[in-house]
Parts: structure tokens; C-alpha cells; sequence
């Protein structure tokens, strides 16, 4: 339609637009408009909350510092290692867990599940999906952390594990279906190809679909990396608060401790934002904490939809 | 032992049949050690998938069903949140979530519209797609601590059912557009012609044959939207949630109660967590029915638009 000469729309540009039409078209592109700005002022309202902070206390001393005791009269402690190192093992355990489990659920969905299956498990993705986190939380509180403490001989099972375990569930809906979406985009060719080589099913997933929707893959880890980052109740409930670093020594060298408790950024921001008195230094460093979680989300988001855009322009040009 | 055959035989086959015939032909092969195992992992982790939500949704029904009696649904806590229902919570998350729903809706519905009646491919869609796809991925609690700083704090609405539901809104947004445009998107273009050959605006084309053919997907999209935001706690546990009120809220800028922040509340907040266990999972189950409820409502609708569908 958009390539012949004579199209719809320029077929109506000569028609007299009602003062409706005029209406219409400026309040819908300013909506479209408001969305940028939303997104703008997001932004500059955290940047801007968050300088004070960073002015007073520098970001080398909040990046690397290891002790965070805002709320201590004589002594307060700004720095958000431990924090940072908590968001980061609780993210890599649910991401250890939930990207094979997602991909290999994605690619029975796309490849083996039979049509009554298929049926049956896309509600559950879609349940999943908008699963209130908090009662994931409370199931990890009441249910998993005792399990993790009796298996593991730990005296209190609310630590980084239980909490990678819960938050791998609220990981998993978005990895599965941006990977499932990358699967079904696969050419049948492929597969047709594969099978007539003498492939087997699993050997054509194995070295011919996966390899092929690898980039749409790598998109939806990404994703799911995001996802998991910016939860918040789930570790808020699971893995018991503790601000102390989660280190072990380990022939010396202090290794990451998933059977410690930890506290990611998320649960710190949730735990203190109401505390916190307005405008202190304390509150100007709870936004850093919230400008580096959506730096960290943006900065995958951005590569993802870069990814994907490839991705798309690819599948048009075959 | 393969047979040899005729070229002329090959021609009558169609691509679905030497499929299938390559099937079969793998049926002949002894199966791989490798193949089987991975096989069975394939479809166990699909079934693992189903046995988790199961899991889930039965540990919550078996823990909630002793707590749920007509009382707890009526009536409020009492007791130092001891005894009692959750009455003010459900009253307050149907405020919020209808607020949310009210203000992102319209929004997003408009800036669908834009992008796929309106909007021109360039620079300027580009970066509305790229604002979007960003904001749905901007995590629920810098949501919340954006609306205590902008909402609650600067611009003075205080902790209240306002400053939650604006700040849902904004999260919400996003979910609203795609699900908004992916509807629009599936209207015919023959559907927008034929209204054009008939004299038809752009925007009456719209209104009057795009929208309402639309609609069931907006509709499924929005209450999907709703089930969300119902079940969100960072944003609102910042900008609203009251730990407890004795009382309904009574205006737009009253504080409330909400079902998962009570149930946070309940589960690790209470000075006597042991004691609430019962209302706690009480709390959890009323939370993941009216989840569940909302997404069934939501299959029912799009088997009916399905089944009805004209193109």
C-alpha cells in the first residue's frame, strides 16, 4: 500500500478535516509526546535528588564504601558496597537458575509441546508474569527459607540463596517469552532443512534453532537480568536484611557467601524511604541508590532493544 | 534400509508430506543416548513450570482457606490487626488500582493511537518506542521512590490514594501502550478503507470502526494492566500504604491499607508474626483470587473475541 502512488492516505489528505480530526491528532500526539517526558522527567528528578549526595559524599566513597549505617547519629555509614554485592549474587543465583530453566522451557513451547500443552502452560507463563511478588516473598519466608536452613545446616535460612530461588520465579516469565518469541521467529525452512540432513528433534534445537534465535535469547537474559534487579519485595521478605558484607574468606580471599544474609539495593530503598527525614543526606543517598538501579536496568534494556532491533531488521531482510 | 526411488516420485510429494516422512525416517533411527535425556529435560522443565504455580497457589489455598469466612472479607482488623478481616485493604487496593487504571487508560489508549494511526516512521517514533520499552523496564521501587520524592514530597499530595495512583500510572503506562497497540495493530487495514471510501475522516475512520474493533484486546490489556498494579507493593508501600487504619478512607488524599502491603505488614512487620500467621495467609490467598479471578476474566474475554472475530 505505501509504495503505489495513488495510497489511502494521500487519497484523504484532500478531504476537509473536521475541527474533531484537528483535536484528535494533537491531543494523541501529545500523549505520545507526554511518554518521553515522563521518561525525561524520571530522570532528571532522581539526578537531580540524587547530586546533593553525590556532592557531599562522592561516589568513589558510596561505590566502594563498606560500612552502611545511614541512620547513626555520631558515625553515619554511606557506603553501598555490601548492598551493591547483595543486588548482584541475589540477580546472578536467580539467573543461574532461571535462564536454563526459561530457554528450555521456551524452546518446548516453540519445538516439542504438543498443542494441549501449549495451551496449558501459556496461562501459566501469563499467571507468572503478573504474580504479586510479595506473596512469592511471604511462600519464600514461611516455606523456603526453613527448607534452605535444614538442608543447607544454617541457623536462619533468610539469605542470598532463598532469595536467588524466589526471585529465579519472577525472572522466569520474562526470559521465557522473549526467548520463546525469538524460537517461533525461526524460519520452518531451518527445521525442515535440519530434519532432511537426518537431524534429530534435539539435535536441530541444539545446532540449528537455538544458534539461530541466540541474539532474541541473549535479549530475553538481559531482560530477565532487569527484572530481577529491580525486585523488590520478594528480597525484601527472603533474604534477611543484613547490611554486613556477604563475604567469606576462602583460602584467604573473601568470596561472595550465599548462605549469608544480604540486602539489595532495592530492599534498602523499601526498608528506609519512609524513615528517612526529607532532604537529609541520608534521603539524597537513598535516590543514588535509585539512579544506579535504573542506570544498571536502562543500560540492559538499552543493549536488549538494540539487540532485538537487529534482530527484527535481520528477519525482514531474509 | 532406505529405498531407492524415482525422481518422478519425489515431485508428488508436498512439503507438509517429506516432513513427515522425515519424521518417520527419524522414527527408524535407534534414538541417541544424548536425544532422549534431552528430550525428558525439555519437557520436565515445562512440568516443573506447571508443578511451581501449583505449588504455589496450593501451599496458599491449603495456608488461606481456614482464615477466609465472611467476616474476613467484611470486616476490619481489630486488635491490634490480632483479629478481624481485611475489609480496608480490599476497599483500598480497588481505589488504587481503579485510580491507576483511570489515569494510565486514557493515556495509554492516546499514545497507541499516536503511534499506529498517526506517527510517521523517523526520529521522533523512534524515540517514543525507545521511552517506552525503558519505562517498563525501570524497576517498581525507583517508581516509588520517584512518587515519595515528586508526588509526596514535592508537590505536597502527601501520602495518599493520589500520590499511589499516579505513581502506578506511570507504570503501568507502558504495559497499557503495547497491549493497546498490538490490538490496533490487528485491525484490518480494509476495516480503516472502508471508511474512508464511505467519506469517513481519519478520526471518525477511527472512532467509529478502528477503536471499537479493537476494543476486546484493549480491554484484556488494561485488566492485565490492573492485575498488576493490584499486586504491587514497592510503589505504594512508599507513596500511601497505611501501615493500619481504623477507618475507611474518606477523600483521594487520605492514606489506605492494601492488600499486599498488608499482607508484608502481616508476614514481617506485626509485632507478633507468629500469632497473625492465619490472617497472613488469609491475606495472601483474597490477593492471588482476585489475580487469578482477573486473568481468567481475562481468557474468558479473548476466547469470546475469538470466537466472534470478523477478519
Amino acid at each position: 500500500m505505501g509504495k503505489s502512488p495513488i495510497t489511502v492516505e494521500a487519497a484523504i489528505r484532500g478531504r476537509r478535516a473536521t475541527a474533531a480530526d484537528a483535536v484528535a491528532r494533537t491531543l494523541f500526539a501529545a500523549c505520545g509526546l507526554l511518554t518521553v517526558a515522563v521518561l525525561l522527567l524520571i530522570i532528571g528528578f532522581m539526578v537531580y535528588q540524587a547530586l546533593p549526595a553525590l556532592q557531599e559524599l562522592g561516589i568513589g566513597q558510596i561505590l566502594t564504601g563498606t560500612r552502611w549505617n545511614p541512620g547513626s547519629p555520631l558515625r553515619p555509614g554511606y557506603g553501598a558496597w555490601p548492598l551493591l554485592l547483595s543486588t548482584l549474587m541475589v540477580t546472578a543465583g536467580a539467573l543461574m537458575i532461571a535462564v536454563p530453566w526459561g530457554i528450555a522451557v521456551a524452546a518446548y513451547l516453540g519445538d516439542v509441546a504438543k498443542p494441549r500443552w501449549r495451551e496449558l502452560l501459556k496461562p501459566v507463563v501469563e499467571i507468572l508474569a503478573i504474580f504479586p511478588s510479595v506473596v512469592l516473598g511471604f511462600i519464600a519466608l514461611i516455606i523456603i527459607a526453613p527448607l534452605i536452613a535444614r538442608v543447607f545446616g544454617v541457623s536462619s535460612g533468610l539469605n542470598a540463596l532463598t532469595g536467588s530461588l524466589a526471585l529465579a520465579i519472577m525472572a522466569l516469565p520474562t526470559i521465557i517469552s522473549v526467548s520463546e518469541d525469538a524460537i517461533t521467529a525461526v524460519s520452518r525452512d531451518y527445521r525442515e532443512a535440519a530434519y532432511a540432513l537426518g537431524a534429530t528433534k534435539w539435535q536441530t534445537i541444539r545446532h540449528v534453532v537455538l544458534p539461530a534465535a541466540l541474539s532474541g535469547i541473549v535479549a530475553a537474559v538481559m531482560l530477565g537480568f532487569g527484572r530481577a534487579v529491580g525486585e523488590t519485595m520478594t528480597v525484601l521478605m527472603a533474604t534477611g536484611n543484613s547490611v554486613t558484607l556477604p563475604t567469606t574468606p576462602w583460602l584467604g580471599i573473601p568470596v561472595p557467601d550465599f548462605l549469608a544474609s544480604v540486602r539489595t539495593l532495592t530492599a534498602t530503598i523499601a526498608a528506609e524511604g519512609l524513615e528517612v527525614p526529607w532532604g537529609s543526606v541520608h534521603w539524597h543517598t537513598l535516590f543514588v541508590l535509585g539512579v544506579i538501579l535504573f542506570v544498571l536496568t536502562f543500560a540492559v534494556n538499552l543493549v536488549a532493544d538494540l539487540v532485538l532491533a537487529r534482530y527484527r531488521s535481520e528477519e525482514e531482510g531474509s | 534400509m532406505a529405498v531407492p526411488q524415482t525422481p518422478g516420485r519425489v515431485s508428488k510429494f508436498d512439503r507438509a508430506e517429506a516432513t513427515k516422512t522425515a519424521w518417520q525416517a527419524d522414527r527408524t533411527h535407534r534414538p541417541r543416548y544424548s536425544e532422549i535425556v534431552a528430550m525428558a529435560l525439555l519437557r520436565l522443565s515445562g512440568i516443573a513450570l506447571l508443578a511451581a504455580l501449583a505449588c504455589i497457589v496450593a501451599w496458599i489455598v491449603r495456608g488461606g482457606s481456614g482464615a477466609i469466612s465472611w467476616e474476613f472479607l467484611t470486616q476490619v482488623p481489630r486488635r491490634g490487626m490480632t483479629e478481624g478481616g481485611v475489609w480496608p485493604a480490599i476497599v483500598g487496593t480497588t481505589y488504587v488500582s481503579l485510580g491507576t487504571i483511570f489515569i494510565s487508560v486514557p493515556m495509554g489508549i492516546a499514545t497507541a493511537i499516536y503511534l499506529v494511526e498517526y506517527a510517521k516512521p523517523g526520529a521522533l517514533t523512534r524515540v517514543i518506542r525507545l521511552s517506552l520499552r525503558n519505562l517498563s523496564g525501570v524497576p517498581s521501587i525507583v517508581y516509588g521512590l520517584f512518587g515519595l520524592g515528586l508526588f509526596v514530597a514535592a508537590m505536597r499530595l502527601g501520602s495518599s490514594i493520589l500520590a499511589a495512583s499516579l505513581t502506578l500510572s506511570l507504570m503501568t503506562l507502558p504495559w497499557i501502550v503495547t497491549a493497546s497497540e498490538e490490538a490496533l495493530r490487528s485491525v484490518p487495514a480494509s476495516f480503516r478503507e472502508g471508511a474512508y471510501a464511505l467519506g469517513a475522516t481519519k478520526w471518525q475512520a477511527i472512532r467509529y470502526q478502528v477503536l471499537p474493533s479493537a476494543l476486546p484486546g484493549i480491554a484484556t490489556g488494561s485488566i492485565l494492566g490492573l492485575a498488576r498494579a493490584a499486586g504491587e507493593t514497592a510503589p505504594i508501600l512508599l507513596t500511601g500504604a497505611a501501615f493500619f487504619l481504623p477507618h475507611l478512607p474518606r477523600s483521594i488524599f487520605d492514606q489506605f491499607m492494601a492488600l499486599p502491603y498488608h499482607l508484608y505488614v502481616l508476614a514481617t512487620q506485626h509485632h507478633a508474626v507468629t500469632t497473625v500467621r492465619p490472617l497472613a495467609w488469609g491475606t495472601a490467598l483474597v490477593l492471588v483470587a482476585l489475580v487469578l479471578i482477573l486473568n481468567g476474566v481475562v481468557i474468558a474475554l479473548r476466547a469470546r473475541a475469538r470466537a466472534r472475530k470478523l477478519w
